[in-house]
């Protein structure tokens, strides 16, 4: 093991030291600070009882479904905005206006307008999700070359050629970052959506059900299993987005 | 097919638009549509009003909260928390960014742990801190120091080591003790980078608020949001949102001016160097 490596476990294990001592030690309620053998205990019991797949199945389902309708609309309407000076002039202010509404605060209108079932939360992951994708594609068609431009219309494309085989290609590194983006939005919007709408099945509505029961022990495998998703999707995401990014055409 | 008409085919139909129109004259035309077909909507009752209440309503709701007073203690209390938050968590931030970019050492101890607590987002730790401090003040305080705490560390953090190492060198051969090369090379030289960290920091903060006050909270924006839902006063939702938009659009503009008021702290390479 190098030096930096041993030197970057010494903070969490102290930490982790510490907690398992005060809990033993019973300076603590253990309702708030469960010994780490019970966290893990908690763990395999959620795992194999409780249906913890099917927990984290239900948020991945959610967050995916989002995801996927809103970076598609995203890309989409970024398009329209890039290429149409008449359809930015239109709309572009006004959805600089709206996107200044904190992205929370748009839960309580979602649900009475689209109940608190699935759709709602869907609905909710949807609008996270579509943000910055449509930032970043109406970014990236801005920025094709204008020689390239010049060339096509020499070539005589149709739209849609130029559509096809100018602008997206060339807008594809700044569409990736924006679906990059995306994808971690929608992963917090899930959280959000499960922790503020109906309780139902999802590892936000297992956080809040740890709380509501106090049991840290099951926050703390929420908050894990959150950070880890996030971690992995983030990583995905950004292998993707280097993969993408050497195919720019001059 | 002439030249002309082969530009005319690539060219991107002109939408009627007469040319002379000016930009806000535009931009207008979407709202105002819009809240004329909710206006109509309002007058013909094609939608109940508790799913979307008459534009009326909605600025009836809003003069009748800014005269009594609510609008003003909500909005108070909210700036108030944030304020508190961010300073706590931007102070910190700053801290452990300039310890870390300093001393490869304490980044090696450090670094990773920070990794760790920052990859579950601000929203996964609410419930946590609920449990171990409760709902009251001192969790919002919290919640809202995280959310601003991370992206200041690791924007001071890529500021003071992205400090050319010339500047170092040049403190070296002036014999600086470690406080001069702090105060005369590093800060200043990192200014831009740090203030895009707190200008970061605070966007976060102000979502981290309507986050904590969504979930635990008997006064503020966010508690008029739950409020409002709960009793299906859809106006009072609106109201609501209108000014968590505005208060975060003001905060960020007032960042965005400092920063621009800041810039010419940086040290530009080549003939501006003296300026610093």
């Amino acid at each position: 093991m190098t030096r930096r490596a041993v030197r970057g476990a010494v903070l969490p294990l102290l930490l982790l030291a510490v907690w398992e001592i005060v809990s033993k030690a019973g300076w603590a309620d253990p309702r708030i600070l469960p010994p780490l053998e019970q966290v893990a205990r908690t763990a395999w019991h959620q795992a194999t009882e409780e249906g913890l797949a099917y927990h984290l199945a239900a948020s991945l389902f959610r967050d995916m479904a989002g995801f996927l309708i809103g970076a598609t609309l995203g890309i989409a309407a970024g398009t329209a905005l890039g290429l149409s000076r008449t359809a930015d002039r239109l709309f572009t202010p006004s959805f600089n206006g709206l996107r200044q509404i904190a992205i929370l605060a748009w839960i309580p209108l979602i649900s009475i307008w689209f109940g608190v079932g699935e759709a709602a939360k869907i609905a909710f992951i949807t609008a996270a999700a579509f943000v910055p994708v449509v930032l970043n594609t109406q970014e990236g068609i801005r920025s094709a070359s204008t020689q390239l431009i010049e060339v096509a219309r020499a070539l005589t494309f149709t739209r849609w050629q130029m559509i096809a085989r100018l602008y997206l290609p060339s807008a594809l590194p700044s569409i990736a970052t924006g679906v990059h983006l995306s994808l971690i939005y929608a992963w917090v919007a899930s959280v959000g959506a499960e922790y503020f709408m109906t309780v139902g099945p999802g590892i936000g509505g297992l956080i809040i059900a740890g709380r509501e029961r106090f049991q840290m022990d099951l926050v703390i495998l929420g908050i894990l299993i959150l950070g880890l998703v996030g971690f992995l999707i983030n990583f995905g995401a950004s292998a993707v987005e280097t993969l993408l990014s050497p195919g720019r055409p001059a | 097919m002439t030249a002309a008409n082969v530009i005319a085919a690539a060219n991107w139909p002109r939408l009627g638009l007469p040319r002379g129109v000016s930009d806000a004259g535009v931009a207008l035309l979407v709202p105002l549509t819009l809240l004329g077909i909710w206006a109509a909507s309002a007058c013909f009752a094609w939608l109940p009003p508790q799913i979307l209440p008459a534009p009326s309503e909605v600025w009836a709701a809003f003069l009748d909260m800014a005269q009594n007073g609510d609008l003003s203690r909500h909005v108070g209390i909210s700036l108030l928390r944030v304020v508190e938050g961010f300073a706590a968590g931007s102070l910190a931030g700053l801290l452990l960014g300039l310890a870390m970019g300093l001393s490869p050492t304490v980044e090696d101890y450090v670094k990773p742990l920070f990794t760790g607590f920052a990859q579950v987002p601000t929203l996964g730790w609410i419930p946590f801190l609920m449990l171990l401090v409760g709902i009251g003040e001192p969790l919002k305080i919290l919640v809202i120091a995280k959310a601003a705490f991370v992206p200041v560390t690791l924007n001071t953090l890529a500021g003071v080591r992205g400090v050319p190492s010339m500047y170092a060198e040049v403190g070296a051969i002036f014999r600086f003790t470690r406080w001069q090369v702090l105060r005369k090379i590093v800060l200043p030289a990192s200014v831009p980078p740090i203030f895009a960290g707190l200008r970061y920091g605070l966007t976060h903060a102000w979502l981290a608020l309507v986050a904590v006050e969504l979930l635990a909270s008997s006064e503020g924006l966010g508690y008029l949001l739950v409020w409002g839902r709960q009793m299906f006063w859809l106006d009072t939702v609106m109201v609501a949102m209108v000014l968590i938009g505005l208060v975060g659009f003001v905060l960020d503009r007032i960042t965005a001016e400092l920063e621009k008021r800041l810039q010419h702290w940086r040290i530009a390479d080549g003939g501006e160097g003296q300026r610093a």
